[in-house]
This record gives structure tokens, C-alpha cells and sequence, in this order.
């Protein structure tokens, strides 16, 4: 596997600081260079390199029969990705913004995920849907969604969602190994936020999920774009002298319940964010399989802060909307005063 | 039907005149027609092969409506009418074809070899597909009106990135089949398989069997112009055929399978047919069709004309034609013995196939299940 961007030698074992977007361009040219049947389609992907440019360069370098522009069609677009992993690709599919998957819903939902089972395991379909999701860049409307769990709640799919540049660079690479269809989400407010990137390290396997803070009282879980915020209200809480533990699951679907268990056994205590509308989202899971397993540990309800139950509303309203340090600071409050 | 619909239906015709009369190469009462573009592929025995066919695929469609009828089937898509442009287009594929069919296609299956009583197994309700896809180059039926032509582009656009397209390697290039009807010209999906078929030039023939009816809501009702005419705004090739001619399908869906595999593109083939009996079994179609009309279609019937055509040739005899029937009463015995004889499937084995990779979720539920069900076993064992 070559590294991003044009490390020398005597870098190449230091981690690259990247920005997520480049991130996942390095992890898409890394699967693309490793297996000729790895494809990456979908709209303005080739030519511009994406909207966001997660693309950009792979067309020039690997040609329009692998980087493919599609026409503007997202049924058609993971359509077609079934019908080439069906001939033995593994198409990687953009879809361009959030709100926009759903043209594409029964392809996914109702022939994508269903049809290995339908065939009994004749069938493979490793396709993988890449996402861009959720709000916090002023967008206009359908440009600001979590549609995490509509592709959670359906058996079948794989869903994963990265928050940091390491993990957008091997979750790509990990998903189109996978023989299943892969829903890759990835939080478009954090595209341009640098950190290291290891592409020596073994990676965390896909579907773990990580504990990416320390902490005694309270334990935070949360995804995507929420672990920037998270991981800035246990720093606030902790100068305060309360300690937050925060999850980064990483892995929508299957759950690693397990490594939230075993955090929630320590500290009694769970509030759940995200941006997603929280009425029967990924928290709601969660409380009810954390209540099964640890209802003896539990020193507090199980909290959820998340989106309203609302049509994502307009830019000037989204601060108010998305789950920010205070309101989850709140939520840890709460928890701690039950 | 009403008044103003058969007005519409006239302008169809009108328009589909002025395009040129659908393909025909045998008249519904059994007589050769020549025409101008389009020369008959089959053979004399070809074509008591594919007469064969039809006939079982009748008597099988007959025996599986006969099952649902007596419970042993929760439902049955009916194929009667439709066998010549499925036998057609069937015989008309190479080894390496592939085909995506919608779910009534039962003759493209059964020139496949799939076994008959593997079709009957979702309708049973034993399992959601019935055979290797990949075995017989059949993908499984799609309930999902017109989402398999998307996957017959993207297989296609495969093809073409396999360079198994325009050899000239006749084991080697490789065409793809994709069904749809008259009601799904109206889905979404369709329109996106035939833009994207367009500009990839992706080596995809679309079969169009118009058989006037989607339910209850009449061709006239998807559509202004008629079907075939849809490519045109696409950018590729369309053309009407008599649906229920068995070799004038065969000769258009040769010609436009030869074109796909020389790379030159997608063709759209609207097959003018009928559906004669209901939709389902649990349709009435006397509450939206008339009889008269029904007896019409009977009168051009897929069967009928090319017994007609062999007989009049003298390439089969009452002898003969008794000794297909008699196969196809043997096909329907077994087919009803293997049929009943289908264990329901061990419910434990819902659970198999969801994902390839292990999935914790899966396994957990799969093992509360199975103890779950072990606890009524302890049961019965102590009680």
C-alpha cells in the first residue's frame, strides 16, 4: 500500500497530518491501486473530483472505465454498481450529498441489501455507498441529513461512519474488502480537519467500535461529527472535575455494544449524541440494549441529545439545532444529578 | 373498456402504423410473411424445439395455477400468452448471455434449465429466489417493477470492462437480457437503465413485453407514443415485433443481441403480446377487460400459429404433436409430485444468508432463537 501524498523515505514512517477529505482520497487510491476491480462511480466524481474533491486525481490517474462520471441518476447510479458487482467489481459509489440518497432508497434497501439473501449466499455484492452526512456547513436544504438509520435498520447493509482522517482513510479500504454492501457516512463538517494519519498501524477492525477518552462518571457514545463535540464537553467537564468517558462507535450497524457495555459498567451513567433526530435513532438502540444488559449498573436514565423531530431546518437555525458542548454538557449534568 | 380508451388504443395503432407495421414473419393463422429488413434464424428443427417449449411452458403455467388453486401455491404469475417471446428471446442467447428477468418469465427460465419446480419455490413460499443465478445465467425474478433493468446495464457496462464486447470471438462477446413490461416503461428505474444503456453504449438488449395490461390499467395509460419509440429520445435503436410470433422475436432479439456483442450498443425490442389470463391468481380481470377483447388475442395465439405452421408443412403430424402434449402431461405429473412433496424449510435457516461476513447481531437473535425453540423441545420431552 503506497502512503499519501509524496512522503520521502525517511518520512514515510511518520503519520501524514491529512485532512479527512484527503484522507479518503489516499484510501480510495490505496484500494483502487491494490484490486483492478475496485471501482469509484457517481456524480462529478471524475473530471472535478468530487464536490468536496475526496475524488480528485483518481480519473486521471486511473482512467473513466474505473473513476466513473455517472449520469445524475442515484437509482441508476447504485443500480448499475449492483449489476457490475454482480459481474465481479466492487464499485465504490459517491452519492453526493445526504438528501439525496433517497431516489436511491429501493435500490439500496429493496435490491442491494436483500439479494445475497434472496439468492442464499449465490450472490455477493460488495458494493460501497459513500455518504456525505450531516449539518454544520450552512448549506442550503437536503445538503444537512443523518439518514444513518433508515441504512442501520435494514439487514443486509453494513453501516459505518468515521470521525477522524485515520479512520476515513482505512474504513473506505476495509468497507470495499468486505464482501457485504458497506454504507460508508462521513461527516461532511469535519472534511477539512487535519490529524495524523498511520497508514502503517494495523487498523481497528471495521465494525469496533473505540474509546477515545477516558473517564470515571459519565460515558458518552457518539459518531461522526458528534466526536468532535463530545470529545470537547468531556475536556470541559473534566477542568471541572468530572470525568467523561467518550465511545467513538465507528460501526452504525452491527453495534459493538460490547465496548459500550463495558465502559457503561464503569460509570453508570450514558448519554447518547448525535445529530441525527433522536426519536427512534441510533440512541434509541442503544438505550434499550443498554438498559437490557446493565439495568443493575445504572445510576441514571439513559440520555439521548440529538436532532429535534423536525425537517432539518434552515442554515441561520442549525447552531440551535445541532447538538453542541452545552447541550451535551447538559445532558451530563442531568445524568449526574439523577 | 370504454369508449374513449379504445379511441386512444386507435391512436396507438395509428402511430405504430406510421412507424411501421410490429415484425411479423408468421401470419396468426400459421402462413410465412417475408420482410423486408428482417430473415428468419430458425431452422425447421429449431423450430419444432422451440414449439416443444412452448408447449411445456404451457402445460407447466397450466399446472402451477391448477396448485394455487389448491392451496399448494400462495400465488402464481401466470405466462400464458407471453411463451413465444420468452421461448424466442431464450433461444436466441448464446451460453454466456445473461439475462434479468422481471417475474413472469417462466419460459426464459425454463430454456435455461431451470428446474420448474425451483421457479415454484418463492410462490410456495419455501425461499425468495430458487436457483444459482449464476449457473444458468438467469438472475432471479425482481418483484420490484423495472429495479432489474438497472442491474442488467450495470452487469453490461461489466461486460465491456471484461473487453467482452467486440472481439469478434463468438464464445467470447456476450450480450445481456433485460425484461420489463408495458407498466414498468413508467418506473423511474426504466428510464435510468435505458439513459445510462445509452451513453455507456452498454451491450444490453431490452425486451419490452407490452401485454396491454399492467393489472388493470391499460398500455394506453404509461404511455403517449408507443413503447419502442422510447429509445429514440435515448439515442439508440427501437423496434415493435409481434409478441406472439415465435420467429420473428427470435429474429429481432438475434439481430439485436449480435449488435450488443459487437459493441454497438443497446436495443430496445417492445414485443406486442398479450396476457391472457389475470394477472395473478388473486386478479379478476372481468372487472377491467371485456371478454370480446380477450377472444381477439385468443385468436392470435402464440401456440396455435406455429402448429399451424408445422402441420401445414408437414413437419408434424397428429402422432407428433399428441406425443408433445403427452411430454408435457408427464413434465406437469412430476412437477405436481415434486411440488407437494417440498418440505417447508426448517425456520432456523431464515437466519443463513443475510450478510457473508459474521454479523454479531444475526448470530445473537439466531442463537436466542434456537434455544428459544429448544425450550418447547425440553417441553415436550419432560411433559
Amino acid at each position: 500500500m503506497s502512503a499519501p501524498g509524496a512522503a520521502d523515505r525517511t518520512e514515510a514512517r511518520r503519520p501524514t497530518e491529512l485532512t479527512l477529505v484527503k484522507a479518503i482520497n489516499a484510501g480510495l487510491r490505496a484500494a483502487l491501486e491494490r484490486d483492478r476491480t475496485v471501482l469509484v462511480m457517481g456524480e462529478d466524481v471524475g473530471r472535478l473530483g468530487g464536490v468536496f474533491r475526496v475524488t480528485d486525481g483518481l480519473q486521471k490517474d486511473f482512467g473513466e472505465d474505473r473513476v466513473v462520471d455517472t449520469p445524475l441518476a442515484e437509482s441508476g447510479l447504485i443500480g448499475t454498481a449492483i449489476g457490475l458487482a454482480l459481474r465481479g467489481y466492487r464499485p465504490i459509489c459517491e452519492i453526493q450529498f445526504d438528501g439525496f440518497v433517497y431516489p436511491a432508497f429501493d435500490q439500496i434497501v429493496s435490491q442491494l441489501a436483500k439479494m445475497p439473501y434472496r439468492s442464499r449466499g449465490a450472490l455477493r455484492l460488495p458494493v460501497v455507498i459513500r455518504i456525505p452526512y450531516g449539518g454544520g456547513i450552512g448549506a442550503v436544504e437536503h445538503h444537512s441529513e443523518s439518514p444513518e438509520a433508515y441504512f442501520a435498520h435494514t439487514a443486509g447493509l453494513r453501516v459505518v461512519t468515521c470521525a477522524t482522517p485515520e479512520d476515513g482513510y482505512w474504513m473506505v479500504q476495509q468497507a470495499v474488502e468486505s464482501d457485504d454492501p458497506v454504507v460508508v457516512l462521513e461527516p461532511k463538517r469535519r472534511y477539512w480537519e487535519s490529524a495524523p494519519v498511520d497508514v502503517t498501524a494495523a487498523p481497528v477492525p471495521l465494525h469496533r467500535a473505540r474509546v477515545v477518552r477516558s473517564g470515571r462518571l459519565v460515558t458518552i457514545v457518539c459518531y461522526g461529527p458528534t466526536v468532535r463535540t463530545a470529545l470537547d464537553a468531556a475536556a470541559a467537564a473534566g477542568a471541572e472535575g468530572i470525568g467523561v468517558e467518550v465511545v467513538d462507535l465507528r460501526s452504525l450497524s452491527p453495534l459493538d455494544v460490547a465496548t459500550v457495555e463495558e465502559s457503561v459498567r464503569r460509570t453508570g451513567r450514558l448519554v447518547v449524541v448525535h445529530e441525527a433526530p433522536v426519536f427512534l435513532g441510533l440512541g434509541a438502540e442503544l438505550a434499550a440494549r443498554v438498559t437490557e444488559r446493565c439495568f443493575h449498573d445504572l445510576e441514571a436514565p439513559v440520555l439521548r441529545v440529538g436532532g429535534f423531530h423536525l425537517p432539518y431546518p434552515p442554515a441561520r437555525m442549525e447552531d440551535a439545532y445541532l447538538p453542541d458542548l452545552d447541550r451535551v454538557l447538559d445532558a451530563v449534568d442531568r445524568v449526574l444529578a439523577f | 373498456m370504454s369508449e374513449s380508451s379504445r379511441d386512444r388504443r386507435g391512436v396507438l395503432a395509428e402511430e405504430a402504423s406510421f412507424r411501421g407495421e410490429p415484425v411479423q414473419l408468421l401470419t396468426p393463422d400459421g402462413r410465412r410473411r417475408s420482410h423486408p429488413d428482417v430473415v428468419v434464424g430458425m431452422d425447421d428443427g429449431e423450430i419444432l424445439a422451440a414449439y416443444r417449449d412452448m408447449v411445456l411452458v404451457r402445460r407447466f403455467d397450466e399446472e402451477a395455477t391448477a396448485l394455487q388453486r389448491q392451496g399448494e401455491l400462495g400465488l402464481w404469475v401466470s405466462s400464458l400468452g407471453q411463451e413465444a417471446t420468452q421461448v424466442a428471446t431464450a433461444r436466441a442467447l448464446r451460453s454466456q448471455d445473461v439475462v434479468f428477468p422481471t417475474y413472469r418469465e417462466h419460459g426464459i427460465a425454463w430454456c435455461r434449465g431451470i428446474d420448474p419446480v425451483a421457479v415454484l419455490g418463492p410462490f410456495r413460499g419455501i425461499s425468495h429466489g430458487g436457483w444459482d443465478p449464476r449457473e444458468h445465467g438467469v438472475h432471479l425474478y425482481t418483484l420490484v417493477i423495472g429495479a432489474q433493468t438497472l442491474h442488467a446495464t450495470g452487469y453490461a457496462m461489466g461486460v465491456q470492462r471484461d473487453g467482452a464486447v467486440g472481439t469478434g470471438d463468438p464464445t467470447r462477446d456476450t450480450a445481456v437480457l433485460a425484461y420489463f413490461g408495458d407498466g414498468a416503461s413508467s418506473e423511474g428505474d426504466v428510464s435510468e437503465a435505458l439513459g445510462h444503456a445509452a451513453v455507456f453504449n452498454a451491450p444490453v438488449v431490452f425486451v419490452c413485453q407490452n401485454n396491454q395490461w399492467a393489472i388493470s390499467v391499460p398500455a394506453e395509460r404509461q404511455s403517449r407514443v408507443p413503447l419502442h419509440r422510447r429509445s429514440q429520445g435515448f439515442g439508440f435503436p427501437g423496434l415493435r415485433v409481434d409478441g406472439n410470433d415465435l420467429l420473428a422475436v427470435h429474429a429481432v432479439t438475434t439481430a439485436a443481441l449480435d449488435r450488443a456483442r459487437a459493441g454497438d450498443g443497446p436495443t430496445l425490442i417492445e414485443a406486442f403480446t398479450y396476457r391472457m389470463a389475470a394477472h395473478t391468481t388473486s386478479d379478476d380481470p372481468t372487472r377491467y377487460r371485456s371478454e370480446a377483447e380477450v377472444e381477439q388475442w385468443r385468436g392470435r395465439d402464440p401456440v396455435a400459429r406455429v402448429e399451424r405452421y408445422l402441420v401445414d408443412r408437414g413437419l408434424a403430424d397428429e402422432d407428433s404433436l399428441a406425443a408433445v402434449r403427452a411430454e408435457g402431461d408427464a413434465l406437469a405429473e412430476r412437477i405436481r409430485r415434486e411440488c407437494t412433496a417440498l418440505p417447508d424449510p426448517d425456520p432456523e435457516t431464515m437466519f443463513e444468508h443475510v450478510y457473508r461476513d459474521p454479523h454479531p447481531l444475526v448470530a445473537e437473535e439466531r442463537s436466542w432463537f434456537a434455544a428459544y425453540r429448544a425450550s418447547f423441545l425440553d417441553d415436550e420431552v419432560g411433559g
